[in-house]
């Protein structure tokens, strides 16, 4: 019964979504912009050299930022401007290295470094995890180029 | 050892076995992870950007994707992703994805000065099909053009060249693989009459010297990558060389870091073959029994246009012939190349090279060299390529665990489609060519087409289609899945002017606004990655698949769909020759659509046999197995010809298998007894590409630049890729985290080089080559440390279109494009 009805507005939904599909292009594009086919070099022609946009800067220290699923290796909420990540010293391990989070303050590797490529755990962080900035990166304070809409699931959005 | 550990590694053995096996071990797609109260679907797919080939899961929850994570179950990456493949749950929801097809109109027509204005797809393909249609009659099939990708599915790229050599019969068809690793290709069939690489990403955990050329994998293929720092953290012995024209990230784990003069990698390899030979340490038995030598064709010019002063200079323009030669000549060739000499010639220090060529020498040693941009964006890329495998062969360090010579790929199906299925201007399956009339003929039969349906002339190649286009030469055009305005050399005297010469119709397909589409003439929306059920071919020969897992917005369509539909909108009498028409006279009358896609093959798979659990767009508009009888189709071109792909439905259960498939086990090594089926018992090794069997080494000599820096232009200009952008950034830029990871393009100099000029570290400076000028901002620390002379700018950014400066010289064996070297000033902007 209760599929049923679903499926019913469902339907109802689509025909609506359809129909403004239909519609609505017209609109946006007759109301005099041509906003949607803009690339991202913006309403600058090709030919046209525009001033470059000034270097962003990574904020110092930054609260940490939210996670869109689980999985997602956390951002960086800090600079780490002269951070060396060589065969023989790792930076970030410094401070998030099991060992020296606690004392540090900084937030403790994941438990998944822990494991090699054939899953075995190891006694420390796996060689295959070393270069942290492979999937950690810090992040600029700005807005996007375009907004994106992807949503995360309800637990991990932020109210 | 305690109990669990042990049971895990029986686990795991049993998981090798069953992988080595060909067999799918425990597919995660089936896993229902709980998150709060409802339920995600995840299933996997390949990863959208290079050519690793990692694998993702995709988790969709009422119709979008909602979670990606990296896939424990991949060979290839083993739960591990970088920074792009863990936000590829976000590359489909920028929020100004193109919807609906544009045209150019005013009052209410075509018009290429019109402002873009939606159209329904019918409006779209009719004007696009009469545009087509016209220059057919008017000027024939020369006259028409499609510029593909390394990005397209294996079906989309198969269906599109099918389209274009059998339907419009036309050769001009070519992927911006071209600009990526045509290079290679010419280096494979060059030196083992078959493309690809022998080995596999199984030989990260053999090897005891990783050798870069040209290639920051840190940063590029990251995955491989951490594989490779696995092996190097893990064993004292391991050792990694990089070599490059710059420092970069990769060298941040490198023992042996060698920054050399551009286009002196030539002379290099050649001191390094010499080395070997001089010290005695030649695999003898291996030579003498497994390869043959043969003497270049010199001074082949670059690639240029025939009227370019620099092309009518050299001796032997575009010469690839060869003549054969002793073991003894080639010693003779390369003795030449001496440590001083070389030394001097790469600024590389003589410690280092002999340090290097000793690892290459050691027969202890097992080598395995990599390679990119570096390598195949080189007017001399094919000889680089040659010379490589001289190394490799001269010492019989090849075929075996850790001894593998690897070419790397940059796009996600840069082998699977682009060089596999065939989609450059010169080839068809399976490595066959236009020019050869058995390979046509052989084409035509699978196709149930008429002999003499495609045409013997390669088509125009990239850098030649826009040349044409400018010229006029070519009137109806159509760019798919790739942003060429961004990527093509010599964007304003080469590629602009074709674009908006008023004789040319310019169709451009992307899911996004991109440069490209700024300048064409009709857009076509299009649906992407997970948007529909598609095939990758990774850079060790995996193939993989994945199935559509949500919907297109809105009336985007994918590649495939626009193909297809797209062919129903010529009669066959209306691009054919009578006399071809009566070959086959049951043609008439008929549509493309049913000649190439309806032909008994491609439409012999049922709907039904789709999985019911996944929407499968482009199959219910059609009413068959779209994919499936492409595919099929496609694979008859390989089976038995050491091309043996599996049955199509083994893919959507395996995480890939590396071709040639035979019976169910998929070939590690290609070319070693111990792994390879096609190698006849008894010969241990078979190169039988080749015609004896035997791999080919090229005597090459250095030969300079077509540009080197003067007084004008001063410093040397390399142009690249950074970690958190892939491609044009059409998609990584529309990723907020990526986006605000790698902002904007810069221009990585020496701080000394920037003084000199008034400039200081984030100040404007204005870059100028010979063809055009950019703004960008000066950047003298991060991951780059650049030495005096030497610039570097990620190609990234729409901002920014560094491919203005860059010189249209092209190998001239290959017709790939150095993107690498190119001489530049710089001013400060006031």
């Amino acid at each position: 019964m209760k599929l049923c009805h679903l499926k019913r507005w469902f339907l109802f939904a689509l025909t609506a979504v359809v129909l403004c599909h239909y519609l609505l292009p017209q609109f946006a594009i007759a109301a005099g912009n041509d906003k949607p086919v803009e690339s991202l070099r913006g309403p600058a022609p090709l030919s046209e050299e525009k001033k470059a946009p000034a270097l962003k800067k990574f904020p110092k220290e930054r609260e940490l930022l939210d996670l869109n699923y689980v999985g997602q290796p956390p951002l960086i909420p800090h600079s780490i401007r002269g951070y060396k990540i060589t065969a023989n010293d790792n930076r970030c391990l410094h401070c998030h290295s099991w060992d020296n989070a606690i004392s540090s303050g900084a937030t403790r590797i994941g438990i998944s470094h822990f494991r090699d490529r054939d899953g075995r755990v190891l006694a420390d962080v796996s060689p295959s995890r070393y270069f942290c900035t492979q999937c950690h990166v810090p992040q600029i304070n700005a807005k996007p180029l375009v907004p994106n809409t992807f949503e995360p699931v309800e637990s991990l959005k932020t109210p | 050892m305690n109990n669990s550990r042990r049971t895990f590694l029986k686990s795991s053995a049993a998981a090798a076995a069953a992988s080595a096996a060909g067999l799918s071990v425990t597919p995660s797609t089936q896993v229902l992870a709980k998150t709060g109260k409802q339920n995600i679907d995840w299933d996997k797919a390949p990863c959208r950007f290079c050519g690793t080939g990692c694998s993702v899961l995709v988790g969709v929850r009422d119709g979008r994707v909602v979670a990606t994570q990296a896939d424990p179950d991949s060979p290839v990456n083993r739960g591990l992703n970088c920074i792009k493949g863990y936000f590829l749950s976000k590359i489909m929801y920028g929020s100004d994805r193109l919807t609906t097809p544009l045209l150019r109109m005013k009052n209410g027509k075509y018009d290429k000065n019109g402002q873009f204005t939606p159209v329904s797809w019918d409006t779209a393909f009719e004007i696009m099909a009469r545009k087509f249609k016209k220059t057919l009659k008017e000027k024939g099939p020369t006259a028409v053009g499609m510029f593909g990708s390394g990005q397209w599915t294996v079906w989309e790229g198969y269906a599109a060249s099918k389209f274009m050599k059998a339907g419009l019969r036309s050769n001009n068809i070519d992927p911006n693989a071209r600009h990526c690793m045509a290079s290679a290709v010419g280096g494979f069939m060059r030196t083992f009459g078959i493309d690809e690489p022998m080995g596999c990403y199984d030989d990260f955990e053999n090897a005891d010297h990783f050798v870069l050329w040209g290639s920051n994998m840190a940063e590029c293929h990251p995955v491989l990558w951490s594989r490779i720092a696995a092996r190097v953290l893990a064993f004292d012995h391991v050792r990694v060389s990089v070599l490059s024209t710059y420092k970069h990230r990769s060298c941040d784990l490198a023992h042996l870091p060698i920054i050399f003069e551009p286009q002196t990698d030539l002379a290099i390899g050649n001191f390094i073959c010499h080395h070997i030979i001089s010290t005695n340490r030649v695999n003898k038995e291996f030579i003498a029994k497994h390869t043959r030598f043969r003497m270049g064709a010199t001074d082949i010019g670059y690639g240029l246009p025939d009227t370019s002063p620099l092309q009518m200079k050299a001796a032997h323009p575009n010469d690839g012939s060869s003549k054969e030669i002793k073991f003894e000549d080639f010693a003779t060739f390369v003795s030449d190349y001496t440590l001083e000499k070389v030394s001097k010639l790469s600024g590389v220090s003589k410690k280092s090279l002999l340090e290097l060529a000793e690892l290459y020498a050691d027969p202890d040693t097992k080598v395995m060299s990599l390679w990119t941009m570096g390598v195949n964006q080189h007017t001399r890329g094919v000889w680089m390529n040659n010379i490589l495998y001289n190394m490799h062969l001269l010492t019989g360090k090849i075929s075996q665990p850790g001894n593998s010579p690897f070419s790397l790929t940059g796009q996600p199906s840069a082998c699977g489609t682009a060089r596999e299925v065939g989609t450059f201007s010169h080839r068809l399956p399976a490595d066959m060519v236009v020019t050869n009339p058995k390979h046509r003929a052989k084409a035509e039969k699978i196709w149930k087409l008429p002999s003499g349906t495609i045409p013997a002339k390669p088509g125009y190649h990239a850098v030649l289609q826009d040349r044409m286009l400018k010229k006029g030469k070519i009137n109806a055009y159509w760019v798919m899945c790739n942003n060429n305005v961004q990527t093509a050399p010599n964007l304003n005297e080469e590629t602009l002017p074709g674009y908006k010469n008023p004789d040319n119709f310019i169709v451009v397909s992307d899911p996004y606004p991109t440069v490209s589409t700024s300048v064409a003439d009709l857009i076509l929306p299009t649906a992407m990655w997970v948007e529909k059920e598609g095939a990758y071919g990774n850079a060790e020969r995996r193939t993989q698949f994945w199935y559509q897992q949500v919907d297109a917005p809105a009336e985007a369509r994918s590649d495939l769909w626009q193909l297809m539909e797209f062919s129903k909108y010529f009669k066959v009498e209306e691009v054919w020759p009578e006399e071809l028409i009566k070959k086959k006279p049951e043609v008439r009358g008929k549509t493309l659509f049913d000649v190439l896609y309806r032909n008994g093959n491609v439409n012999r798979f049922p709907l039904d046999q789709t999985n019911p659990d996944k929407n499968n767009f482009e199959s219910k508009q059609f009413g068959f197995y779209v994919q499936k009888g492409l595919f099929e189709e496609y694979a008859t071109f390989g089976r038995g010809k050491a091309h043996d792909l599996a049955p199509f439905d083994v893919y959507h259960t395996v995480r890939g298998l590396r071709w040639p498939v035979v019976n169910g086990r998929e070939t590690l090594r290609r070319f070693h007894e111990d792994s390879d089926p096609y190698v006849r018992d008894g010969s241990e090794f078979e190169f039988y590409g080749k015609a004896d069997g035997k791999a080919w080494l090229f005597a090459l000599p250095y030969e300079p630049p077509p540009e080197v820096p003067d007084d004008e232009f001063d410093l040397w200009l390399c142009t690249g890729r950074v970690l958190e952008h892939w491609h044009s950034g059409s998609m990584t830029q529309r990723v907020p985290e990526l986006y605000k990871a790698f902002p904007d393009a810069v221009i990585f100099m020496h701080p000394d080089d920037a003084r000199e000029r008034g400039l200081r570290r984030g100040e404007e400076a204005m870059v100028i080559s010979p063809r055009g000028e950019i703004r960008t901002r000066v950047e003298t620390r991060g991951r780059n440390t650049m030495h005096r002379g030497f610039t570097f700018i990620p190609f990234f950014d729409a901002t920014e279109l560094v491919n203005k400066l860059i010189l249209d010289a092209t190998d001239p064996l290959s017709k790939q494009t150095d993107y690498k070297k190119c001489p530049v000033r710089i001013e400060k902007v006031a």
